[in-house]
């Protein structure tokens, strides 16, 4: 049984068809990329996983659950995290504090245990600090910890954003065009941490990317989309060859 | 500049920075409860009623600073906690258990309005909450049988331990009933904003759908943040009922709820702090004006001026003035203040900068 599986999920705004007829299926342990132009429904497709949106027809299951019987906030509980296409972070925080947000799906505590701040409490926090302490060390944010977010550069928010996706301790990840807007360094960077997310934290990535580059390097499978149907599905060199795809990129040979 | 050598996660969990911080608060602390002795009765008087305006500040500030959701109708509440507290008191139930219980109480009224507010965001939330305070007017008014409609209700000392403790005939006691409750309500929000529920606060002020995907309950969270908020508010109103002695329904005005939104704009809206220092701007503000009109008299030939609304309109170019230059109110100047002192001479003017390049939630700025 695969992770996730779309089954014929079709999603419209008004007379617009975003996601049409869509299906494909997520393995465990891959890193599988979507590709397409701008508008072909990709970031609707992760929205769809993170019940932003009801699908208008189709099934989404994650590991044999039906994912639209439960709540956006419930998506979380269930080991699924992402990051955002234009980075939303909690701008008025510390770096800290927006990873610990990340572990918000494992409190136990209830309030008045916390407003006391019963020794329960401080057990929890404590173990919640060391699970971040982990990924603080893994993504090299160390000496951004105590850094308020609304003073970092975009590069390091990228990565802030990833680090609060892996704090929720997830199966699957989310990753939302993780090297726009990256320089070239950092680029190369995000793309060993992907390849380490996936062998070292056996974590299944699901992510939409542009960067061709990245796209080849790390990812098992590719789906390209354009106008919210796909286009082709297989290894990047497939996807990238394929006579449909050449033709949404390119346009046709005349 | 002290720099804190961290040695363990503790040291970040625990409240205070370091051994030097906290002597510093307990020492601050000991000298505000050692006030009846260095402060005669008026100005404790006046000291009560800024420790109570901190309490209700605390009590906005979690719902407006902390999870950003701006409330103009906190009037209503502080009306709910002071008629609670009367109305138990006067039912024959002791004090240690009327004034908590009229804070649940209010938390409880706080849900019941929540429900429909969930849906609304900032000026829409705002308009609600008017409305809501410029209802509970009226509601008091009707409900004549329990509130005593347009003639108030009085309210003399009440016994706490067989100590009698009464705004004008006890004072000193009154005042400690006061800082107690509001350290207590300090101490309570300081472990809240440690714990994992006081963070989901803040991500729901800062981004809703991020919140959501780390799966924190919008609604649910909007909901709890209400209910302290209102609880906080109402033992705020119950003391503010005790120090006047006697209300009615124009007691807990609309204006109420502006002033109490203006004391924590002014304070530094997301701090602790900032309702303190808040609270002391409004609540020694009149005093002070009323010092300063005799002394401008003075200048011009012996007479007070009296204007109509001076107050007011004071506050309002203050709080003008606080949002076109500090945003982060009061607090936020002291945290500039103190970094370009500890930094001296490498204070940059952009650290405290705003970036909102990157931000598209909407909240209160």
């Amino acid at each position: 049984m695969s992770l996730l599986e779309f089954e014929n999920v079709t999603l419209k705004f008004g007379g617009l068809t975003a996601v049409n007829d869509l299906s494909f299926e997520v393995e465990e342990g891959e890193v599988f990329a979507i590709v397409g132009p701008n508008g072909a429904g990709k970031s609707t497709v992760f929205n769809l996983i993170s019940r932003f949106y009801d699908p208008f027809a189709g099934s989404i299951h994650y590991d044999g659950h039906d994912l639209l019987a439960v709540k956006p906030s419930g998506v979380a509980a269930y080991g699924v995290a992402r990051t955002f296409q234009n980075i939303e972070l909690f701008e008025h925080a510390t770096v800290l504090q927006n990873l610990l947000v990340g572990r918000h799906r494992h409190r136990k505590t209830n309030l008045l245990s916390e407003v006391l701040f019963l020794p329960s409490a401080r057990r929890q926090e404590l173990e919640n600090r060391e699970k971040v302490e982990e990924i603080i060390d893994f993504l090299d944010l160390q000496a951004f910890r105590d850094k308020m977010i609304s003073g970092l550069p975009y590069g390091v928010r990228k990565v802030v954003e990833v680090a609060r996706a892996l704090a929720t301790d997830p199966k699957l990840l989310l990753l939302d065009e993780p090297a726009s807007g990256l320089s070239v360094e950092e680029t190369t960077d995000m793309r060993w941490w992907i390849d380490d997310i996936r062998r070292q934290m056996g974590i299944t990535v699901l992510m939409v990317e542009h960067d061709m580059g990245l796209v080849s390097g790390v990812s098992d499978r590719v789906l390209a989309m354009a106008d919210g149907a796909k286009l082709a599905l297989g290894t990047p060199a497939e996807v990238q060859s394929h006579p449909a795809v050449v033709e949404a990129y390119l346009g046709k040979a005349s | 500049m002290r720099i804190v050598f961290k040695t363990n996660y503790m040291q970040d969990i625990r409240p205070w920075k370091d051994t030097y911080q906290l002597c510093l608060y307990l020492i601050f602390l000991a000298l505000v409860a050692a006030a009846p002795w260095w402060l005669d009765d008026f100005y404790l008087g006046e000291l009560t009623n800024v420790l109570i305006w901190a309490i209700a500040g605390l009590g906005l500030m979690i719902l407006t600073g902390h999870t950003g959701q701006v409330s103009l109708g906190h009037a209503a509440f502080l009306a709910f906690g002071c008629y609670a507290n009367v109305i138990l008191l006067e039912a024959g139930v002791p004090f240690l258990v009327a004034f908590p219980l009229a804070g649940v109480l209010t938390g409880l009224a706080g849900v019941t309005v929540a429900i429909p507010a969930l849906r609304l965001h900032g000026i829409y939330l705002a308009i609600f909450t008017m409305a809501l305070s410029i209802l509970m007017d009226d509601v008091i008014v009707l409900a004549e049988p329990i509130t005593g409609g347009v003639a108030g209700k009085y309210l003399g000392g009440v016994e706490i331990f067989g100590f009698l403790v009464d705004r004008w005939g006890t004072p000193v006691q009154f005042f400690w009933l006061v800082l107690g409750v509001a350290v207590l309500v300090t101490l309570g929000y300081i472990n809240l904003m440690r714990a994992p529920l006081g963070r989901s606060f803040i991500a729901v002020r800062d981004s809703e759908v991020s919140a959501q995907a780390m799966g924190v309950d919008i609604a649910r969270t909007k909901m709890i943040s209400f209910a302290l908020s209102c609880a906080v508010t109402g033992w705020a109103g119950a003391l503010m009922g005790m120090f006047s002695g006697a209300f009615n329904n124009e007691t807990f005005s609309v204006l109420i709820s502006i002033q109490l939104l203006m004391m924590i704009v002014i304070g530094g809206l997301g701090s602790i702090h900032g309702a303190f220092l808040g609270a002391i701007v409004i609540g020694f503000l009149p005093q002070f004006l009323s010092i300063s009109k005799e002394y401008v008299g003075a200048i011009f030939g012996g007479n007070t001026v009296a204007i109509p609304g001076l107050e007011f309109g004071i506050f309002g170019m203050i709080l003008i003035a606080f949002i076109l230059f500090e945003p982060m109110g009061l607090y936020g100047r002291w945290l500039k203040i103190r970094t370009w002192f500890e930094l001296f001479p490498f204070y940059r003017k952009d650290m405290f900068k705003r970036q909102k390049s990157y931000l598209k939630t909407e909240r209160l700025r």
